[in-house]
């Protein structure tokens, strides 16, 4: 069984997201899984992050301030699957520092430092020859975005190729603002899950414990971001026991949406 | 076209590349809406009355043709080169970005969307798109980085007279590419009625390709004005390049004309081992808004700033076509500093009597470097894409003189 695998076979899953080098990563990354995340996103900072909102774009500017560089990141990545060697790391970011020194070097890095998965945010299955492939040969998920805006006649080629978990997008916009409607993500949820084996985390505007107990009920994750970089934010080098506490209230309401639900 | 295999026009492929260039690299939220763009542009090119609206527009709105003029004191003062200038200056608005905003509202209104947003960097796009809206009647929002909102105060208040509202971005470096980033997180946020006129042949496929198409009326009014004038096309084209929208307008219909030299110009800065904005000469390929292109960036490909004195060439990047012309050697693509321009830009204005904008006097200063070198039996165009009566603020700065 793959991490990602166990992690959502468990039931529904926690997916935490941080940016590296904002902050403590590496205090970050094992408090957010002491506090029961099940699966971690680490970002990648980017000069340009085009998708982010305001609190992500920060967070983004924060790390590259610092000098964060991509050898620091799977330094960080490979540290962390030695502490933790059951729990799904994905790297999330943008094409190019994903492909600046080509696809083939990113993939085999990543399989070196033991990332199961990678989100890139602006490659779309259209453009997947400049990622898709090499992560697959080298045996890391491509984990691919469905959206809103996705319909029916594209989800095929979205799932073309996909792998870890399909990532719902909940809202049409960028990170950290809009919430959507529960009604709306039930009814987005069901036609995915009709439409892949693969797990549903659906993110984008989850903030509280009460949203994503609501979401966990009908999707196989929660992905949260924005508040957790708010706590980095807010907290600085000294985050981790308030990422920690924080997770804690979102995983208990996760973990046990799924044990009402069932 | 017989011969179509040879051609150098018919660019980009189905899935928007030329070459290893371009492509769609957007979020999944933006995919379907770019893919709509493109059928609805597709059913544009085929609608005789769109091409007729279009070029009625073009004809009694923005003034076209703009006049070929044959710079004679800037011809002897080289003492080389026939010189003749392509007077985009004389547009309404200013500058030739009107053309490409002509095309795209057109758009806009034949897929029935409401509202209008466009990034701007010295506000020339930002103004010539605010008022194309007021010309429609669609409410109108252009991001503009906090700092050039600051450096460029007439456009912005040109752009709230012909009523859009102004963004300042605070974002990033607070320049060009933060009010592209800016633009294209509202755009994802309200895909169901904004349209964004994109102001440069860059971004996802297929805008590259419809930028072109609306500009190249330049390069199609050049052709046939030099034949008129002087019986033969041109030895050469010089234009400046900032995403490449003026120069890929008057180069593209010129590019199967072997004898036709192409020159494009890109803004050295201070020079290129200093700050500049030259992404070919200093930058190498990469994926920034939605396509592959040269950009300055450093090793983790991360976008580094650049600096020109003129702001509209103050990218990093540089439209895809533009990319792959310079890779196949088709085109070739020379720098000019700040001071060069600067100087070209005090001497046309006293040799002809016209102003042109800093981003046009790159290209007379280029004009100026080749001119010299060939006989007085060549001709070259370059393209005044332009006027400078935004830029006084800032030559006059540069000069030391107090306004
Ligand atoms: C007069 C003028 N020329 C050139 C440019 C550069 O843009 P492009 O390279 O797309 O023509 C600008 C941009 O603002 C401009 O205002």
């Amino acid at each position: 069984m793959t991490r990602f695998e166990s992690a959502f076979t468990k039931g529904p899953a926690l997916v935490a997201f941080i940016t590296a080098g904002d902050g403590d990563t590496a205090a970050n990354l094992d408090a957010l899984v002491a506090g029961g995340a099940d699966v971690i996103e680490l970002g990648m900072p980017f000069t340009d992050p085009m998708a982010d909102g305001p609190a992500i774009q920060k967070a983004n500017l924060r790390s590259l301030a610092k000098g964060t560089t991509t050898a620091d990141i799977f330094a960080q990545a490979a540290a962390f699957r030695q502490r933790h060697p059951d729990t799904p790391l994905v790297l999330m970011g943008y094409a190019n520092p994903m492909t600046v020194r080509g696809s083939e070097w990113f993939a085999a890095e990543c399989a070196k430092a033991g990332v199961d998965g990678v989100i890139c945010v602006d490659i779309p299955s259209e453009e997947d020859a400049e990622l898709g492939p090499a992560l697959r040969a080298a045996g890391v998920d491509l984990i691919r975005l469905a959206t809103p805006t996705t319909d029916a006649a594209r989800l095929p080629d979205v799932l073309n190729g996909a792998g870890g978990f399909l990532y719902y997008v909940s809202v049409a916009g960028i990170t950290g603002l809009q919430q959507a409607a529960q009604t709306s993500i039930e009814d987005a949820v069901t036609r995915l899950k009709a439409a892949t084996d693969l797990p549903v985390a659906v993110g984008f505007g989850v903030r509280t414990p009460e949203q994503a107990a609501a979401i966990a009920k009908v999707a196989d994750g929660v992905v949260v971001g924005s508040a957790f970089v708010d706590i980095i934010a807010e907290h600085g080098e000294q985050a981790a026991p308030h990422l920690e506490a924080f997770t804690r209230t979102l995983a208990d309401a996760i973990h046990g949406a799924k044990e009402i639900a069932a | 076209m017989n011969n179509r295999s040879n051609s150098l026009r018919t660019g980009p492929d189905e899935r928007g590349h030329f070459g290893q260039f371009g492509g769609r690299y957007v979020a999944e939220t933006l995919m379907p809406l770019i893919l709509d763009l493109e059928r609805e542009y597709r059913a544009a090119q085929a609608d005789n009355e769109f091409r007729a609206e279009f070029e009625h527009l073009l004809k009694h709105y923005v003034g076209r043709p703009s006049p070929l003029w044959l710079a004679e004191r800037l011809t002897e003062e080289l003492g080389g080169a026939k010189i003749y200038l392509k007077r985009e200056d004389l547009n309404h608005t200013g500058a030739h970005k009107i053309n490409n905003c002509i095309g795209q509202i057109l758009l806009a209104k034949r897929m029935g969307k409401t509202k209008i947003i466009a990034e701007t960097g010295a506000g020339q796009h930002g103004v010539a798109t605010a008022t194309v809206a007021a010309l429609f009647g669609l409410p109108c929002t252009i991001f503009m980085g906090a700092v050039d909102v600051a450096r460029q105060q007439p456009n912005v208040f040109r752009m709230k007279l012909l009523g859009a509202e102004v963004v300042a971005v605070e974002s990033g470096a607070r320049t060009l590419k933060d009010a592209m980033n800016e633009a294209l997180r509202h755009w994802v946020a309200n895909v169901h009625d904004t349209f964004y006129i994109i102001g440069t042949v860059a971004g996802p496929h297929p805008y590259p390709e419809l930028v072109r198409d609306f500009q190249s009326v330049i390069g199609e009014e050049a052709r046939a004005q030099i034949l008129e004038a002087e019986g033969r096309l041109p030895d050469m084209l010089i234009a400046p390049v900032g995403g490449g929208s003026n120069a890929i307008g008057l180069f593209h219909p010129f590019l199967d004309d072997e004898g036709v030299e192409i020159v494009g110009v890109e803004a050295a800065g201070e020079g290129l081992d200093g700050k500049h904005a030259a992404s070919l000469a200093g930058g190498k390929p990469g994926i920034l808004h939605g396509n592959k292109t040269y950009l300055l960036q450093d090793e983790d490909g991360q976008i580094t700033e650049a600096h020109s004195i003129s702001a509209g060439l103050d990218y990093p990047g540089i439209g895809p076509e533009h990319s792959w012309l310079h890779d196949i050697g088709r085109v070739r693509y020379e720098p000019v500093t700040d001071a060069e321009a600067l100087a070209s830009f005090q001497k046309l204005t006293k040799l002809e009597g016209i102003i042109p904008a800093l981003e046009s006097a790159h290209a007379i200063a280029a004009a100026e470097r080749i001119a010299p070198t060939l006989g007085k039996d060549k001709i070259i165009i370059v393209n005044c894409s332009g006027r400078g009566d935004k830029d006084i603020f800032t030559v006059a700065e540069a000069l030391g003189v107090k306004l």
